[in-house]
């Protein structure tokens, strides 16, 4: 009685995700849902954690095979870990980026997981980064990803702006999560928040019936 | 026509436990429960197979996909886990089993068929966490794996609570186990219970007997009495063995 369904490509759980990071005026905010599901048809977890803190400031999302997702995280997390003893300063957001990106770049035949990596450090400040699924390694301030991500193309395009302020930004990530659950079956649950400054690092947990609601809902 | 519906192509079989097990994080602890049904295809291979594993005095797991997988599984986990113990001087924790079964699954990419739900009770409280045979993990306050599992999470979504007292999830986890039981043709027979507590394990194996048990066994003996069968003839035939050659060697034990 086999519960996995063949259609899907990805083996095992998958995220099926809706992930989202955005620069703001002084920091950056990182968030996903928190949904995982086997074959597109049954949903393993409604809680999953997909925001991974992989070192103080610096967070990444994780989309794909959850599995792969889980073992690139804790990786890359020892890896920073290291590296950060090493110089003895904290890693710079983009050294983060790069460890995932090595990662699934050298191991893409096996793997099938991308991330979105977000973070405050003292040189550049807030950054965006988006690791893709063969090991693409780019740099943006607003950045969309997973499966749900293709129902708030047009809404993100259109309402971000750069310099927004804290709040403006929060409410702008929490919407674009809701109206990308909405319409994406493998995405829900509720919608994970962190922001992160240079003054620190906040998580905000939007349950599912606190989310915004658009029109027909 | 009448040929090809008698042959079957045989197929290697193997054991899979294609069960039932649920568990419940409760106040002071985390119970475990499962069926006792072990099938091979259509037939019942092992009507009270032993689903929950010992990993450590404070860990439990239940594993369910192929039997072989999750036994050999948990037996490594236990070791390791022992031995690490012995070394750190440490108890140890829910989430380094957890880390250890992840890095194990995650290197056969899936080719381990093992399910596994672990729970236990460490220095940090009670845990329980979930093991996909891809190597994925999530931490979950209740949860019901194995091919019954539909049923037995409609009975725990419904009855669950946090920090329920132990009668009240000792009972909700043996009504998931029974509906899954009732729903399922993979699981069935009794069910076994296991509550860990910081104060120790309860086993409690049979929790409840399959109502449908089948009585013959207890009137049934297999074990014959001496004289059973009747001794036609007996003949001694003695050996005469004589020694031939003897060495003393000395031990050097200076």
């Amino acid at each position: 009685m086999e519960k996995h369904c063949t259609d899907s490509q990805v083996k095992g759980v998958s995220t099926g995700t809706t992930i989202l990071a955005a620069i703001f005026d002084g920091g950056v905010v990182i968030g996903s849902d928190s949904r995982a599901s086997i074959g597109g048809e049954y949903v393993s977890s409604k809680t999953i954690n997909k925001v991974i803190q992989v070192h103080d400031q610096i967070f990444c999302c994780m989309a794909g095979s959850l599995a792969d997702a889980q073992f690139v995280t804790k990786a890359a997390k020892s890896h920073l870990a290291f590296h950060s003893v090493q110089m003895e300063n904290p890693p710079l957001v983009i050294a983060a980026a790069s460890v995932l990106k090595e990662l699934c770049y050298k191991n893409k035949e096996e793997l099938q997981a991308g991330f979105l990596t977000a973070g405050w450090d003292r040189k550049k400040g807030p950054q965006v980064y988006v690791v893709s699924l063969g090991g693409m390694l780019v740099s943006q301030p607003v950045t969309i990803g997973g499966s749900g991500s293709t129902y708030i193309y047009g809404y993100v395009d259109a309402k971000y702006k750069p310099n927004m302020s804290r709040e403006e930004c929060l409410q702008f990530a929490t919407n674009a999560l809701a109206l990308a659950m909405g319409r994406d079956n493998v995405s829900g649950g509720v919608a994970h928040l962190v922001v992160i400054q240079e003054t620190g690092v906040e998580h905000v947990v939007v349950p599912g019936d606190k989310l915004p609601k658009f029109h027909d809902e | 026509y009448a040929l090809e519906n008698i042959i079957h192509l045989k197929q290697i079989r193997h054991i899979n436990i294609m069960l039932l097990i649920s568990f419940v994080l409760m106040q002071d602890g985390v119970v475990l429960g499962a069926d006792t049904r072990a099938t091979s295809s259509e037939v019942v291979a092992d009507k009270m197979c032993a689903k929950i594993h010992y990993i450590a005095p404070n860990i439990y797991c239940c594993g369910a996909g192929t039997a072989a997988d999750t036994k050999k599984t948990t037996e490594l986990l236990s070791s390791n886990l022992t031995i690490f113990s012995m070394n750190s001087g440490r108890n140890p924790r829910v989430v380094m089993a957890v880390n250890i079964l992840q890095d194990m699954l995650y290197r056969y990419r899936g080719q381990i068929g093992a399910n596994l739900l672990l729970g236990g009770v460490d220095c940090t409280g009670n845990h329980l966490y979930e093991v996909d045979p891809y190597g994925s993990v999530d931490k979950v306050p209740y949860i019901a794996m194995g091919s019954g599992d539909l049923a037995a999470l409609g009975i725990l979504e419904d009855g669950f609570k946090p920090d329920l007292e132990l009668e009240k999830a000792k009972e909700l986890v043996r009504a998931a186990i029974h509906a899954g039981i009732m729903s399922d043709l993979g699981s069935g027979n009794n069910i076994d219970i296991c509550v860990i507590t910081r104060r120790g394990v309860d086993y409690i194996r049979p929790y409840q007997d399959s109502e449908y048990k089948d009585n013959r066994y207890k009137k049934m003996k297999y074990k014959y009495r001496p004289g059973t069968t009747p001794v036609l003839t007996e003949k001694v035939v003695p050996l005469k063995l004589e020694v031939v050659q003897e060495t003393v060697q000395q031990m050097d034990t200076a």
